[in-house]
């Protein structure tokens, strides 16, 4: 045992485990295993009442009356709340625009809009109270693509506009629009051999995580409100939540109940505003748990899309110029459409090195379900469009698509379409490569000794096919996303770190306000602690308000920016702890003043590897603690005019080549596998990294075959809201999904990472697509594709 | 809303006389998510999962008594050879854990076009069993489906079993959906040969409002077999009566367009479905034909 | 309504249940054993799977009143439940309280074994490989896993997507709960 301050050298490999790069196991893992885990729809109060939203039934109308008697009448009710009711003059909230009524004033503008709210003392109590309000619609013009909202006449979604993007948007129905323009596409296309053009359609996606919203409101004996809440981002709810209460932020406390995933679909506000209000209505603890109708109406949705794009090039192979024009579906509000038209415009392109484009992308305001972030993030819908476009054009320059994207694949230094460098490895020849050489799965793994195994064939155990009709088809796509917060926002996180002993060895404590939403984000702060201050034990604390804001679990950005800033956090704790170490112990011995030191193992140890203290031992009864902000490297916003800027902060890449089996005559389709190569920057926790690249695939793999929200083009009405009809791919439609993942540092990030969680979800969709194209010599311009779709009998 | 929990069949039909309106429950798949999703509040529901009798069922000479509440499940296990239509349906049931609760008798009561146990027994030859305080009646499923989500249950009415015909030849079910498992139906079909009587019964699912035989499908067949001489010469069925054959059973179909599938995949797929499991039973057939001559 | 089932191997009662409320409502909100979870209410996720008289079902498609004296186990008995059945149906409650639970702290990097953890076998094994995300299918998928590993001890691939096919998971893309099942299924051949 090494005295106080005495070098003593440590063994060789010794130094602390479970740090970066260890596939580290879950911290909450047992706790979710055994059921114990509490989700935000598992609080529960002593004395807690039930709240229930009453929604719209018609997706625009004017409400001519409200009459809450009879439900208020009924016992076991304690409130009934309006649009009157609200306790404030800021009766709307959103994310960007605050457009987004608490409850519908005078109008509702889509189907499902929440119009008054209830509290009861059992769930049923309060479902039929809500039925037994009378709300009187007198029912308008419903406007649902671009066409009737643009169209001389058209009804507004919202009159009076006055936020900043209406102020340089053609029509009032558009929420925000973005231009690309570099170079000269006119000249560049009298240059090209060949010329494509393409329109193509991506359906309403929903996010369709398993756990629906729900929180629990306690009022508080301050007059103030505790909110335990499944969200994205604490800190952006609390904004928008503490205004309408009418209270100061510090009178809102709010925490992270456990969160049953997210993909997007939580960045927006949902019960948090309506559970308070009823909360300090009725001085009672109020749960509010949507079910998954009402979940369908309760979040914002993937954008759908209607995309036109030309790509010339080359007799080569050379691609002279992009034109597209992407036109997005925001809905009846704002939600995050103009981020969604950022990236939609300048990813339009893809992973590609083109100098002459012209791209334009729109958001509308329609009566359409609001819609708004998804894993992906208006990269997908992008994707989906710009990889068919690069099968066409192979095709017909006669070339093999992958070498064509090979040929015109972006590298570290190539300008986006907005004239950005891109200033990190861009392995995107690379990924294509890896992916290509990936050993095929074999041919008719149905055939068995005991006949086919309706299991590995299309239709499943629906027993349609013993292999009739049914063709292998092969397709490839890569894709970009940006990572972080774009366009000049100020994306920062905020760590607070304490360093302690505690049972007489040296803990730290972490504690963020990071939505953990499955991501693996508390691993990976675990890992980063023990690396960065060389300790085997890490606390994570619960997120809550009490720290400053992490930002939000989304745009692939927590490991990079709250990773970043836990490790900056420990960093300045390191410092302080060692400058502690250098005042006890600096007299015992020089390294204490002229080495690097280090922490590892529990001990101060010099870069040479001699340990100079015990951290106890320094630490000694103190704790040091430190809460810090950290921030990327700023970006800028786009140029309205000309869409150049240097707007992004990181990129992510990946690749897949999808092997399908399609069964041509009933238009059934089976994944049989779906390769997928990305680089990851750096793999913290490579467990955790695969099992993201796993999930994204999976959710592309259904927006190719299977999900999509159904709306009345009539009506506006969802057609669809349920897990009967929109459906999710089981484990029997989900194939083995091998990953190959290449690590080059992107030196501007923290470890070199980058962010992983949804890259994997833009080519996923284009892969499955080009194979199902490849099997049955389809055109197949829209996704999902349908049975209807293979079979001619749309 | 009262929760009846008849111990006995007796008590179950007293109570459902006294009761006509009170909504039988016994695997739940269809009153539970109405009852969850508010789209239903009977005053009462009659719990029949204390009736044991309903789970059993007995095989007799020529047709299965199948207790109205044997779920799934166990139809798959134990009765594949008696039933093998049922049994392919059976499979192709939401999942394991509602084939663990879900028998034919909520497919029977529901009486929905797309149930998937219909096809199967309309192909099989089937009677429902019908019970009220009145008496018993049988009442064969050809006269059984009435109506969108109606049947010919008098009120006070209870499912008590179904007896199906024993397979005496190979039988099919195919079923359409997007999903490679646990779908509904965008149409299913089934399909049983009856080698003693020399006739094709099929069944469809999801392709008209209620479930259907292909009636002109199966008259064609038959005259085409027999006119052919197929059933003893174990000839493969010419390529032209199979489609003949498909195409009556897609002529068959009166669909609607939902948000499922379109009127016209409906009627492609009823189409493609017959061919295929015509072709599948048929080969099953001639290979015991073809045994039964070899042997002799 | 008042209501008698066992859970967990422990008689417990509910009153004043209303007639329209699930099994899975009651488990969760009247017993204080939320582990099975709430997603789709319709049968077709299987987040809410529990064993009832054995048999795995949907939770929330059994009527409150239909589970009166029977039988149930939930995620929250699943360990307890297996060390029953590895001793041959005997034995007492071995469960992970809340508090062991909560003091739990993350191993390195090597997988465990499930041995002393208080944890079934396949519990363990989806911590180990990787097959927890958010988590909220995982109780059903743990229940489901369970049993089908109980009647089928070496499951083909196939198999094992055709018994966890009613349980929807939005996270993993499958992958890694294939492995846990395998790596339970494994383990299990090691010790025998």
């Amino acid at each position: 045992m090494p005295t106080n301050g005495v070098p003593t050298r440590i063994t060789q490999g010794s130094g602390t485990r479970g740090g970066i790069g260890e596939s580290t196991l879950r911290p909450d893992g047992t706790l979710k295993v055994t059921g114990e885990f509490a989700y935000s729809s598992d609080m529960w109060h002593e004395d807690m009442l039930w709240g229930q939203i009453l929604r719209s039934t018609v997706a625009h109308a004017e409400i001519v009356s409200i009459d809450t008697s009879e439900a208020l009448a009924l016992p076991g009710v304690y409130a009934v709340m309006t649009y009157d009711d609200l306790p404030t003059e800021v009766r709307n909230y959103g994310l960007e625009i605050q457009d987004t009524p608490v409850l519908a004033h005078g109008k509702v503008r889509h189907h499902g809009e929440p119009v008054a709210i209830v509290a009861a003392d059992h769930p049923e109590t309060a479902r039929r109270a809500t039925a037994r309000i009378r709300v009187d619609y007198r029912e308008l013009p419903v406007v649902t693509d671009e066409a009737s909202a643009t169209a001389p006449g058209a009804v507004l979604v919202h009159e009076n506009r006055d936020d900043p993007h209406s102020r340089h948007v053609p029509h009032p129905n558009i929420v925000h629009r973005q231009p690309i323009v570099r170079g000269d596409v006119e000249a560049a296309r009298r240059r090209a051999d060949v010329v494509v053009e393409g329109e193509y359609t991506f359906g309403m996606q929903d996010q369709a995580f398993l756990g629906p919203e729900s929180g629990l409101a306690v009022p508080e004996e301050d007059g103030g409100v505790h909110l335990y809440i499944a969200t994205q981002w604490l800190h952006s709810d609390l904004r928008q939540i503490a205004p309408v209460l009418g209270l100061p932020e510090d009178r809102v406390r709010m925490t992270l109940a456990g969160v049953g995933g997210a993909f997007g679909g939580r960045e927006d506000l949902s019960m948090q505003i309506h559970a308070c209000l009823l909360a300090l209505r009725t001085g009672k603890p109020v749960k509010i748990v949507y079910n998954r109708f009402e979940s369908f109406f309760g979040h914002v949705h993937r954008h759908p899309a209607r995309l036109f794009y030309e790509h010339g090039a080359t007799a080569d192979g050379r691609l002279t110029h992009v034109r597209c024009r992407i036109v997005l579906d925001g809905g009846a509000y704002a939600s995050a459409s103009p981020a969604v038209v950022g990236n939609a415009s300048s990813l339009g392109v893809g992973p590609y090195r083109v100098d002459d484009v012209d791209i334009e992308a729109i958001a509308l305001y329609t009566n359409n379900p609001p819609c708004g972030a998804m894993r992906g993030f208006g990269a997908v819908q992008a994707c989906f469009a710009y990889e068919a476009q690069m099968d066409r054009l192979a095709a017909r320059l006669g070339m093999d698509p992958v070498e064509l994207r090979q040929l015109n694949a972006m590298e570290q230094g190539t300008l986006l379409p907005t004239g950005q460098p891109v200033d990190s490895p861009a392995p995107v020849a690379e990924l294509l490569r890896r992916v290509k050489a990936m050993p095929m799965p074999p041919e008719r793994q149905w055939e068995s000794s005991e006949g086919a195994d309706l299991r590995q064939l299309p239709g499943g155990l629906s027993n349609t096919t013993h292999g009739e009709g049914v063709v292998r088809g092969v397709g490839y796509a890569v894709g970009i996303k940006n990572v972080g917060f774009s366009e000049g926002f100020d994306d920062y996180s905020t760590a607070r770190v304490r360093l302690e002993v505690a049972g007489g060895e040296p803990v730290a404590g972490v504690h963020t306000a990071m939505a953990e939403v499955g991501q693996g984000g508390v691993t990976v702060h675990a890992q980063i602690a023990r690396t960065e201050l060389g300790v085997g034990q890490v606390t994570i604390h619960p997120a809550n308000t009490e720290v400053g804001s992490a930002g939000s679990t989304s745009a692939s950005r927590q490991t990079y920016v709250t990773g970043g800033a836990v490790r900056n956090a420990c960093e300045l704790v390191r410092e302080r702890v060692l400058d502690l170490g250098r005042r006890k112990f600096g007299s015992y011995h020089p390294a204490w003043a002229t080495a690097e030191l280090l922490l590892e193992g529990g001990k101060v140890v010099t870069d040479g590897g001699e340990v100079l203290a015990d951290l106890v031992d320094v630490l000694g009864g103190e704790a040091v603690e430190i809460e810090e902000e950290w921030r990327h490297r700023p970006t800028e916003p786009f140029d309205l005019r000309t869409g150049q800027g240097n707007g992004h902060v990181q990129y992510s890449f990946a690749a897949h080549r999808a092997v399908v089996e399609v069964d041509t005559e009933l238009g059934l389709v089976k994944v049989i596998e779906l390769a997928c190569a990305q680089d990851v920057g750096k793999a913290l926790n490579p467990l955790s990294v695969i099992g993201q690249i796993q999930g994204g695939t999976t959710q592309g793999l259904g927006v190719a075959v299977m999900e999509e929200i159904v709306v009345d083009p009539r009506t506006a009405k969802v057609r669809n809201p349920s897990f009967t009809d929109y459906l999710i791919p089981t484990i029997l439609d989900t194939p083995t999904i091998p990953v190959d993942m290449l690590e080059l540092a992107d030196d501007h990030a923290p470890y070199g990472l980058r962010g992983v969680g949804e890259a994997p979800t833009l080519s996923s969709t284009p892969a499955v697509l080009a194979a199902i194209r490849d099997a049955t010599g389809l055109e197949l311009n829209r996704t999902p594709v349908r049975p209807e779709h293979l079979t001619g009998t749309v | 809303m009262d929760f009846l929990r008849p111990a006995s069949w007796e008590e179950a039909l007293a109570a459902k006389a006294e009761h006509p309106a009170a909504v039988p429950i016994a695997g739940g798949t269809d009153v539970m998510v109405e009852i969850n999703f508010d789209h239903r509040r009977p005053e009462h529901l009659m719990d029949l999962n204390r009736i044991g009798d309903l789970e059993e069922w007995e095989v007799g000479e020529d047709s299965v008594r199948l207790g109205a509440s044997v779920p799934y499940a166990k139809i798959m296990e134990h009765l594949r050879a008696e039933l093998p239509g049922l049994a392919l349906a059976s499979h192709t049931v939401a999942s394991p854990q509602i084939r663990n609760r879900g028998g034919v008798g909520g497919n029977l009561g529901t009486a929905s076009p797309a149930g998937d146990a219909h096809p199967a027994l309309l192909a099989a030859g089937a009677e429902i069993e019908a019970e009220s305080v009145r008496g018993t009646r049988r009442i064969p499923v050809d006269a059984f489906y009435t109506g969108v989500k109606r049947n010919a249950l008098a009120p006070d009415e209870l499912i008590r079993a179904v007896h199906i015909k024993k397979a005496d030849g190979p039988q099919q079910y195919s079923k359409a959906g997007t999903r490679n498992a646990m779908v509904i139906a965008v149409c299913a079909f089934g399909l049983a040969l009856h080698p003693e009587t020399r006739t094709v019964r099929t069944g469809i699912g999801s392709a008209a409002p209620t479930p259907i035989r292909a009636q002109a499908a199966e008259e064609f067949l038959n005259a085409a077999l027999e006119e052919g001489g197929f059933w003893d010469s174990g000839k493969i069925v010419t390529p032209s009566v199979a489609k003949r054959f498909a195409d009556l059973c897609a002529a068959a179909c009166n669909p609607i367009d939902d948000v499922r599938g379109t009127a016209g995949y409906r009627r492609h797929a009823v189409g493609v479905m017959a061919r295929r499991t015509l072709t599948w039973t048929w080969e099953s057939y001639r290979g015991a034909h073809r045994l039964t001559e070899g042997a002799a | 309504m008042r209501l008698d089932l066992t859970v967990n191997g422990r008689p417990q009662e509910a009153d004043d249940v209303w007639e329209g409320e699930s099994l899975l409502y009651v488990l969760r909100e009247r017993l204080g054993l939320p582990g099975s979870k709430n997603a789709c209410e319709q049968g077709e996720c299987g987040s809410c799977t529990v064993r009832l008289d054995g048999v795995p079902v949907c939770s929330c498609l059994v009527a409150a009143g239909q589970a009166q004296g029977r039988e149930v186990v939930t995620v929250e008995g699943l360990a307890d439940f297996a060390a029953r059945r590895s001793r041959g149906g005997t034995g007492d409650a071995c469960g992970t309280s809340p508090d062991e639970a909560r003091g739990w702290q993350p191993h390195g990097a090597g997988p465990g074994t499930g041995e002393g953890s208080g944890l079934a076998p396949v519990q363990q094994a989806f911590i180990d490989a990787g097959a927890v995300q958010c988590g909220f299918c995982t109780p059903g998928l743990l229940v489901a896993a369970d049993e089908m590993l109980e009647r089928n001890p070496d499951p083909s691939d196939a198999d094992i997507r055709e018994a966890l096919s009613g349980n929807l998971c939005r996270c993993t893309g499958y992958e890694k709960i294939m492995d846990a099942v395998r790596l339970t299924a494994a383990r299990r051949s090691e010790e025998v």
